[in-house]
C-alpha cells in the first residue's frame, strides 16, 4: 500500500472559539453552524498505553488490541448507543420461540479489505476458528452451546443451539474472520503465526491497516469501501505512550486528540480556558464496579447481620468524593445504572452508624475490650484486608474503610500486594479474611460464573464462596432465556437477593472520564461510552488539522 | 597477553550458564504464568481448556528441568526462540528491531558524559575548593538526586508545552514521512534531545565525581611533583602526566557500564514513550513473555562479561604495571 498522499501538518488551526465551548458530558455544543458540516478527512489521533500484541483479536487479550481491532473487524451485531444489540454486518436476525435457533440474513453489499464478498461461509469459518481446539481464544466458551452452524445459502446462517443460551446473540458480535485469507493457518493451528496477526489484516471495517511500528504507532486509513460509507475520519494514528503523565502532557500540546483523565487531571488540573476550549470533556459511569468482598466460609462473615452492618457503616457517598472526587455512582448491586437488567428498587444502605451497631449487637458483637474493639467469645473482631497493588483508588478506598469500622470497634488491617501473586496465592487458594477488589461486568447481565454456588474452584470466579439456592435458580433462568423481558424478571428478583444479602459490599461504579478535541463533531455520550459510533464522527472542514489522503 | 585473553574468555562460559540457570529459575518462580495472563486471569471468559492449550504450546506443561535443558539446546544454536507474546514473533527480530534506538540512545549519553565529565572533574580537581569546583559540586550533586521522571516531565511541561520548542515525545513527528531530508534529520534529534539530556544529567554526577577524585589522587603522587620539578609547564603535567594515570579507573567504570548500552533505561524510555530495549524488557516481565526475558539476559549477561574482560585488558594496555603483573602471575 504506497500511498504517496500529501500528509504535511497545517499550521495549526487555533480551534475558535464555538458557542457552547468547554460544555461538559450532555453536549449541545454540536449545534451545527452554517460551516460546520460533516465533512472527509483530517487525522485523529489517540493514544494507548500498551503495545498491541497483534491483528487478529479473536486470539489476543489486551484491551490495545481489540481497540484497535473493532475499527479493523465487524461482528454480526453490534451494540447502539443504548447498549441494545443491533445488526452490524447482519441485517436482520429471527430466535426461534424455543431459543435454540436462531438464524441471521446477511448484508449483501459487504467486501472483505482485499475486495472479496463477505458471505456466509465467512461466518461458518469464523465459527470452526472459535470451536477449534487448536485455535489459542479466550472466547471458545461463547460458542460451546453450539450445536451446529449452517449456510443454506451466502447470504443466511442458521444456526442451532443444544440449549437455549442468553448469550448466542451476543456472542455472534465476535469479529468476523476471512475464510480465503486465514483458512490454512486455522487448519495448522498457527493463526496466530498468520502474516495478518503482524501486518496486513483482512476485515470488513470501516478502517484499513496502514502500518504498525511496534512501540511507536498503529496507523489505519478510512475504508472507501465500507459497507454504510466511507468514515469522515480519514486516518486513525494509534500512538503508543506507556505513562499516562506523558499522554497528558501530550495532551496539553495537542499531540495527541484524545486521552482518559483521571478524577484528578478532571476535577482539578484541566479546568483553565485554553484546555476546556480546546477539548470536549465527557464522563458516563464505567463498566466496572469497586466492592469490598469477604470469605464466607469465615464464620463471622457468613453471618449477613456483620455485612449488613458494614454496608451500614460504610459511607458510600464519602468515599466517592473522597476517591474519585465525586466522579462515580454508587452502586446497589452488581448492574450499571442505566442499562435494562438494572434494578433500582432494592435495598439500600445509607450510612447510619447506630443500625450498624445494633446489626453486630445482633449477631453476638457486643463487649468491647481495652483497646475498644468489639470482642465475642474472647476474640476481639479484626481482620486483614487485602487489595492489589498498582491501584491506588483500591488503596484509598480500603484506608477509608479501615477508618469507618474502627469506629464500630473491627480492628482492620490494610496489605496491599503484588497483583499476580495476590491472585495466585491468595485469591485462588481462598487464603483471604476480605478483599478490596472489582469487577469488570460484560454487557450482558449473566453473571453465571460469579455468584453460582457451583463456581467455588480454585480457577474459577466466585472467590467469596457465595452459595444460595434461590440465587442459583435465577442465574440459571436468567441465562436461558433468550427473551429479553423474561430474563429482565429474573435479574430484577436477583438484585433484591443480592442488596439484601450484601454478599460483598457493593461500593461504587467509576466514571470513566475521556477528553476528545473540540474540533471533532458527532460525539454522542450514552450508556456504551463515546466510542460506539467513530465512524459517525468528524471534524468541519475549517477546522481540520491534518490533511490526509 | 593473548593465552590470558582465551582463559577468561573459557572461564566465562561456566559463568554464563550459572546466570542463564539461575535467571530461568528465578523467572519462572514469579507467580503468574504467560498462560494465565493471556487467557484473563480474572475475566469471565478465563477458560482452562485455552490455558492448557497455551501451556502445551509453550512447554509450560513440562517440569522445569527439561525446559531449561530444551531452551538451552536451542540457544547454544544462537536459536532464541520465539517470543510467548500474542504475536509469537522470533525473539531476535523483537530485539532486533529495539536494539537501534537504544544503542543510539545510550551511545550519545555516554558521549556526552565523557565529554562533559572528564573536563569537569580535572579542572574541579586542579582547581580544588575554588568557586568552579564548589558549583560544579552542587550541580552534580543536584544532578544525582533529582529523580529522572521527575526532571523529564518538568522538562517536557517548559519546552514541550509552556514553549513548544521541542515535541513532548515518541521518535519522529507523524508527518515524518512526508518532510524533506533535512527537516527529518532535525525532527528526529528534537525527539532526541531531552531523553539525551534527562539520561545525561543523571550520570554526569557520578563520572565527574569519579574523575575528579581520581584526579586529586594522581596529583598528590610524587611523580607529579617530580615532573613538575622538571619545569614542565602546568598544562603539560596535567594534560598529559595526570590525565592519563587518573583515567584509569574510568576506563573500568566505562567497560562496566557497556552493557548498560543495550539496556537501556526504563523509565527514559516509559516516560518519553521511546520503543526501546528497556520497554521491550519491561513488558516482557509483565507478559512473563519467558524466551525474550532470557533472550535479552543472555545477550546483557555475555556483554557484561565480555566487557569485563576488555576493560580489563584496555587497562593492561594503558598502565604498563599491571601487564608485567599479569605476566608475574602467571609464572
Amino acid at each position: 500500500m504506497k500511498r504517496r498522499a500529501p500528509f504535511a501538518r497545517l499550521a495549526l488551526i487555533l480551534a475558535l472559539g464555538l458557542a457552547g465551548c468547554g460544555v461538559e458530558a450532555d453536549l449541545v455544543a454540536d449545534d451545527a453552524a452554517p460551516s460546520e458540516k460533516p465533512a472527509h478527512g483530517d487525522t485523529f489521533i489517540e493514544a494507548l498505553t500498551g503495545n498491541i500484541s497483534g491483528l487478529i483479536p479473536n486470539v489476543l487479550s489486551d484491551s490495545a488490541s481489540f481497540e484497535v481491532g473493532s475499527l479493523i473487524y465487524n461482528g454480526l451485531v453490534t451494540r447502539d448507543r443504548d447498549l441494545n444489540l443491533i445488526g452490524e454486518l447482519t441485517e436482520s436476525w429471527r430466535f426461534s420461540k424455543d431459543c435454540l435457533d436462531l438464524e441471521f440474513h446477511l448484508r449483501r453489499n459487504v467486501r472483505w479489505h482485499d475486495g472479496e464478498p463477505f458471505t456466509a461461509a465467512d461466518v461458518v469459518f469464523t465459527y470452526e476458528t472459535m470451536i477449534n481446539p487448536k485455535t489459542p481464544t479466550a472466547y471458545r466458551e461463547d460458542f460451546r452451546a453450539v450445536a451446529s452452524v449452517e449456510a443454506p445459502d451466502p447470504y443466511t446462517v442458521h444456526v442451532r443451539y443444544t440449549q437455549p443460551y442468553a448469550k448466542a446473540l451476543q456472542s455472534w458480535g465476535i469479529w468476523m474472520l476471512p475464510k480465503h485469507v486465514l483458512e490454512p493457518y486455522v487448519r495448522e493451528g498457527r493463526l496466530r503465526d498468520a502474516p495478518q496477526n503482524r501486518s496486513n489484516p483482512i476485515g470488513t471495517g470501516a478502517y484499513r491497516f496502514k502500518e504498525w511500528k511496534p512501540g511507536e504507532k498503529v496507523v489505519l486509513v478510512a475504508n472507501p469501501d465500507y459497507f454504510e460509507g466511507r468514515p469522515y475520519i480519514s486516518r486513525v494514528v494509534y500512538r503508543i505512550i506507556p505513562s499516562q503523565a506523558t499522554i497528558f502532557l501530550e495532551l496539553k500540546a495537542k499531540g495527541v486528540d484524545s486521552a482518559g483523565l483521571t478524577a484528578l487531571q478532571f476535577k482539578r488540573q484541566t479546568e483553565y480556558p485554553a484546555f476546556r476550549k480546546a477539548y470536549h470533556k465527557y464522563e458516563y459511569s464505567a463498566n466496572a464496579y469497586t466492592y469490598l468482598g469477604f470469605n464466607l466460609r469465615d464464620p463471622r462473615f457468613a453471618d449477613r447481620r456483620v455485612r449488613q452492618a458494614f454496608a451500614y457503616a460504610i459511607n458510600k457517598r464519602e468515599l466517592i468524593d473522597g476517591v474519585l472526587l465525586g466522579l462515580g455512582r454508587e452502586a446497589t448491586g452488581p448492574y450499571k445504572p442505566g442499562t435494562w437488567a438494572y434494578n433500582p428498587n432494592v435495598k439500600r444502605f445509607a450510612y447510619d452508624m447506630d443500625k450498624a451497631r445494633a446489626l453486630l449487637a445482633e449477631a453476638g458483637w457486643k463487649e468491647r475490650n481495652a483497646d475498644g474493639l468489639l470482642v465475642r467469645n474472647g476474640q476481639p473482631f479484626a481482620f486483614e484486608l487485602l487489595t492489589n497493588q498498582g491501584n491506588d483508588e483500591r488503596k484509598k478506598v480500603a484506608e477509608i474503610v479501615q477508618a469507618s469500622l474502627k469506629e464500630l470497634g473491627v480492628q482492620v488491617d490494610i496489605r496491599v500486594i503484588e497483583w499476580a501473586s495476590f491472585l495466585k496465592e491468595y485469591i485462588k487458594k481462598r487464603r483471604f479474611e476480605a478483599i478490596i477488589l472489582g469487577w469488570g461486568i460484560g454487557l450482558d447481565p449473566d453473571q453465571y460464573e460469579i455468584w453460582h454456588s457451583s463456581k467455588t474452584g480454585p480457577d474459577e470466579l466466585n472467590q467469596i464462596s457465595y452459595a444460595n439456592p434461590e440465587v442459583d435458580a435465577l442465574l440459571e433462568q436468567g441465562r436461558t432465556s433468550c427473551h429479553q423481558e423474561e430474563r429482565k424478571k429474573s435479574y430484577a428478583r436477583l438484585q433484591e437477593i443480592l442488596a439484601e444479602d450484601q454478599p460483598i459490599v457493593f461500593l461504587y461504579f467509576r466514571d470513566a472520564l475521556p477528553v476528545v478535541s473540540s474540533r471533532v463533531r458527532g460525539i454522542v455520550p450514552s450508556a456504551n461510552g463515546i466510542l460506539y459510533n467513530f465512524n459517525e464522527w468528524y471534524v468541519p472542514k475549517h477546522l481540520q488539522r491534518y490533511t490526509a489522503g | 597477553m593473548l593465552g590470558y585473553a582465551l582463559r577468561r574468555l573459557l572461564l566465562a562460559i561456566p559463568l554464563l550458564l550459572g546466570i542463564t540457570f539461575v535467571s530461568f529459575l528465578v523467572i519462572h518462580l514469579a507467580p503468574g504464568e504467560p498462560a494465565e495472563i493471556q487467557t484473563g486471569d480474572l475475566s469471565v471468559q478465563s477458560d482452562a481448556q485455552a490455558r492448557q492449550l497455551l501451556r502445551e504450546l509453550y512447554d509450560l506443561d513440562k517440569p522445569l528441568h527439561v525446559q531449561y535443558t530444551k531452551w538451552l539446546t536451542r540457544i547454544v544454536r544462537l536459536d532464541f526462540g520465539k517470543s510467548f507474546s500474542p504475536d509469537s514473533r522470533p525473539v531476535l527480530q523483537k530485539i532486533g528491531e529495539r536494539l537501534p534506538v537504544t544503542l543510539l540512545l545510550n551511545i550519545i549519553e555516554m558521549l556526552v558524559i565523557v565529554v562533559l565529565a572528564v573536563p569537569i572533574g580535572v579542572l574541579a580537581a586542579t582547581r580544588q575548593y575554588s568557586l568552579f569546583d564548589k558549583v560544579t559540586t552542587v550541580f552534580v550533586f543536584v544532578g544525582f538526586a533529582t529523580p529522572d521522571f521527575w526532571l523529564a516531565l518538568l522538562l517536557m511541561i517548559l519546552f514541550g508545552v509552556q514553549l513548544g520548542w521541542l515535541p513532548i515525545s515518541g521518535l519522529r513527528s507523524l508527518n515524518w514521512e512526508y518532510l524533506s531530508f533535512w527537516r527529518q534529520q532535525w525532527d528526529f534529534v528534537s525527539h532526541l534531545l531531552l531523553p539525551i539530556l534527562v539520561a545525561t544529567f543523571g550520570g554526569l554526577a557520578g563520572f565527574s565525581r569519579y574523575m575528579r577524585q581520581s584526579m586529586l589522587e594522581v596529583v598528590r603522587q610524587d611523580y607529579i611533583q617530580s615532573a613538575r620539578a622538571k619545569g614542565l609547564t602546568e598544562p603539560i603535567v596535567i594534560g598529559k602526566h595526570a590525565l592519563r594515570n587518573a583515567l584509569l579507573p574510568i576506563v573500568t567504570i566505562l567497560g562496566l557500564s557497556l552493557p548498560g548500552l543495550i539496556g537501556g533505561s526504563v523509565i527514559v524510555e516509559s516516560i518519553f514513550a521511546i520503543p526501546g530495549m528497556g520497554q521491550l524488557m519491561v513488558q516482557a516481565v509483565f507478559e512473563r513473555d519467558y524466551p525474550v526475558i532470557m533472550g535479552n539476559l543472555v545477550i546483557v549477561a555475555t556483554l557484561t562479561l565480555m566487557a569485563n574482560l576488555v576493560a580489563d585488558i584496555t587497562y593492561s594496555l594503558i598502565d604498563p604495571r599491571i601487564r608485567v603483573g599479569v605476566r608475574r602471575g602467571r609464572r
